[in-house]
């Protein structure tokens, strides 16, 4: 694959002040000014603060956060479509901040595409117009484009609506000719901005399964967006939560829940479905010799709900979790199983904190 | 209270100069460059002779077939085109065909050229704020100056004709034109430019791509309104010789010829009813994507 030697998006240090003078005031936002200071005393905006961000090759990172935390904003920073007031954005290791106005476009033409909330498809073209625009946009034949558009148009189950125009689309598959348009472009990043926020529930759902499934064949680096914490949940391998522009908890799904920053996060949590986000490798108890094992046993990273299904033909005996190789982690047993699905209190789950495999949990303060 | 009662006024003499001077340093630059403008604007004469050779000389019978042909490619409505026919027969019956061809080869002539200055200008003036509050005042005059002012110079400059007339039509009939190039670019949903930014469009694609396909509805209403302030101003330029369904007014005018002025005018308005229901069907045509909303 072409994109197999990309090295991923770093942010470091990046600071966005809206308003018409923004470098006067960045020495003191880096000090500590207040964003409502900021506000109140200078008439200035404070967008992001301060955001550090690594997202390796082929990874789904969610920016989650509620409206005005400043999320589209930080996606639009990746590709630069606002710049920033001070920082760095690499990707595949070049600073696109300070790349010129050709280089840029070169940029974007090659590396990312964009999926957008509001469709933005061009209403007086066809959807196999609309999805050869990236291409064309490139300067690749139309004889070739079409046949990759084509290509993408089936896979995202479009297939016999080329020649349609997007107003006579549903929103659903509206964002399907947008996420196909950004597909055909081939490009190593992927950008979402709440691509799916403004799609009814199931069609958001069924979308999400779309992009998963593709996921696994293209392995992109994806940036995707949300204020929703079950897609973020359900889709993202990293996730970034980020409150009035600072990232204030960054880890996996297993992390956010199991473990939130602080109170904000925590509320959110409260909400989701434990059974489905939690693996059981956070509530077993580790294997020792000896120890009695009886009937099947559960891969490592079985969700609760999962196990809580297999368990109840086991309600009484312990079952190993065994990894990948079929060696085995650790017990588990249908009690502790359920306990972690209902209970809101972290206490009986932070004795084995440890022994997740993905707990670099790390706090951005 | 002298000056309360009655306005304080420049003195008579000094004005008598400003106006003096004025006139004199325009005429002797017409004296000097007007030759040279006039040579300027010869491509524009010939062309204009010439669309109107081909549209008098031509058989009527094959000129009524092309305009019917190309209406029914604007508006694809069987009702367009009849009424088309019916408005072109009641002219020709009436004897009015050779006058009403100069002034359609007039109005022409006028459209395109309106088309070719208003459109780059309209997006030029879309692409910066300055530019669009430098021009905007300059249409404004231009549309509520008396056409008969702006005669004066132009036909100092150019004598009486064709091209001067042309030229009167041209700058009355075009800030339509201008206005709602840069309106229709202006309205381009901002969503759809930045996703033409985020694939890499470079602002000429954007602009072909994007920017003037979107913005076509409101351009094709500008060329609507062209050609209708064109017609309006049919009479006006009569008066400086253009050929065309204004002379019979202008000399129906003078000699009270109730008859005569109300032909020539009805030839107008079937002109201009046939020119706006075919650019309008057509406007409306290339927006039908637009439609059928899904819910």
């Amino acid at each position: 694959m072409a994109d197999q030697r990309f090295s991923g998006i770093r942010i470091n240090g990046l600071y966005k002040i809206f308003g018409s003078h923004p470098e006067d005031y960045i020495d003191a936002v880096k000090t500590g000014l207040s964003k409502t200071d900021l506000l109140n005393k200078h008439a200035h905006v404070l967008g992001l603060r301060d955001i550090n961000l690594d997202i390796p090759s082929g990874c789904i990172q969610v920016i989650m956060g509620l409206s005005g935390s400043g999320k589209s904003t930080l996606i639009r920073h990746i590709n630069r479509l606002i710049d920033p007031t001070a920082g760095e954005v690499l990707v595949d290791g070049v600073d696109i901040v300070k790349m010129n106005e050709q280089a840029l476009r070169e940029f974007r033409r090659q590396q990312t595409a964009m999926v957008f909330q509001k469709f933005a498809l061009l209403p007086h073209r066809t959807v196999l117009e609309n999805t050869v625009y990236g291409l064309e946009i490139q300067g690749m034949p139309r004889s070739k484009s079409n046949d990759i558009a084509m290509r993408w148009l089936e896979r995202v189950g479009l297939k016999g609506f080329e020649q349609r125009y997007p107003n006579q689309l549903s929103g659903g598959m509206q964002q399907r000719v947008g996420l196909a348009r950004a597909l055909a472009n081939d490009a190593p990043v992927l950008l979402m901005d709440e691509a799916y926020s403004a799609l009814d529930p199931l069609i958001r759902v069924d979308m999400q399964s779309v992009l998963l499934d593709i996921q696994k064949e293209i392995k992109k680096t994806i940036v995707f967006i949300t204020h929703d914490l079950d897609e973020a949940l359900r889709l993202g391998d990293q996730i970034a939560i980020l409150r009035d522009g600072e990232i204030i908890q960054q880890g996996s799904s297993q992390d956010i829940v199991l473990r939130p920053q602080d109170e904000y996060i925590a509320n959110f949590v409260r909400e989701v479905n434990r059974g489905r986000v939690v693996q059981v490798d956070a509530v077993m108890t580790p294997f020792q010799l000896g120890h009695k094992v009886s009937g099947p046993t559960i891969a490592s990273g079985t969700s609760l709900e999962e196990a809580a299904q297999l368990l109840c033909r086991w309600p009484d005996g312990e079952v190993a979790v065994t990894g990948a190789n079929g060696e085995r982690l650790g017990l588990i047993n249908l009690r502790r199983v359920v306990e972690a699905m209902v209970c809101f209190q972290n206490q009986p789950l932070n004795g084995l904190a440890g022994a997740t495999p993905d707990s670099g949990a790390q706090a951005v303060s | 209270m002298d000056w309360f009662d009655k306005f304080p006024h420049m003195d008579d003499e000094s004005l008598r100069t400003l106006k003096k001077t004025i006139d004199e340093g325009f005429r002797s630059f017409t004296r000097a460059y007007g030759d040279g403008i006039e040579d300027l604007f010869t491509p524009l004469k010939v062309f204009l002779s010439f669309t109107e050779r081909l549209m008098i000389q031509t058989p009527w019978p094959i000129v009524i077939a092309v305009i019917l042909l190309l209406v029914w490619f604007a508006s694809r409505s069987h009702k367009v085109v009849i009424g088309a026919l019916v408005a072109l027969l009641a002219i020709g019956y009436f004897d009015m065909w050779e006058d009403t061809m100069r002034t359609a080869s007039m109005i022409f002539v006028c459209t395109i050229l309106s088309v070719a200055l208003g459109i780059p200008i309209g997006i030029w003036m879309a692409r910066s704020d300055r530019v669009q509050r430098i021009i905007n005042p300059v249409l404004d005059i231009m549309q509520t100056m008396p056409s008969f002012v702006y005669l004066i110079p132009v036909v100092m400059l150019l004598g009486i004709g064709k091209v001067p007339g042309l030229i009167a039509v041209v700058i009355y009939s075009i800030p339509p034109m201008i206005r709602l190039t840069n309106l229709g670019i202006r309205l381009v949903d901002k969503d759809v430019l930045e996703a033409a930014d985020a694939f890499g469009s470079s602002s000429f694609q954007k602009l072909r791509n994007v920017q003037l396909p979107l913005a076509l509805p409101t351009i094709m209403t500008g060329v609507n309104q062209t050609i209708m302030m064109a017609l309006a101003m049919v009479v006006v330029a009569a008066m400086i010789g253009v050929q065309g369904l204004g002379q019979p007014v202008l000399k129906a005018i003078s000699n009270q010829y109730f008859t005569l002025g109300i032909f020539n005018g009805l030839a107008i308005v079937g002109l201009a009813i046939v020119f706006d229901r075919a650019t309008q069907a057509y406007g409306k045509r290339i927006q039908k994507h637009m439609e059928n909303q899904h819910g």
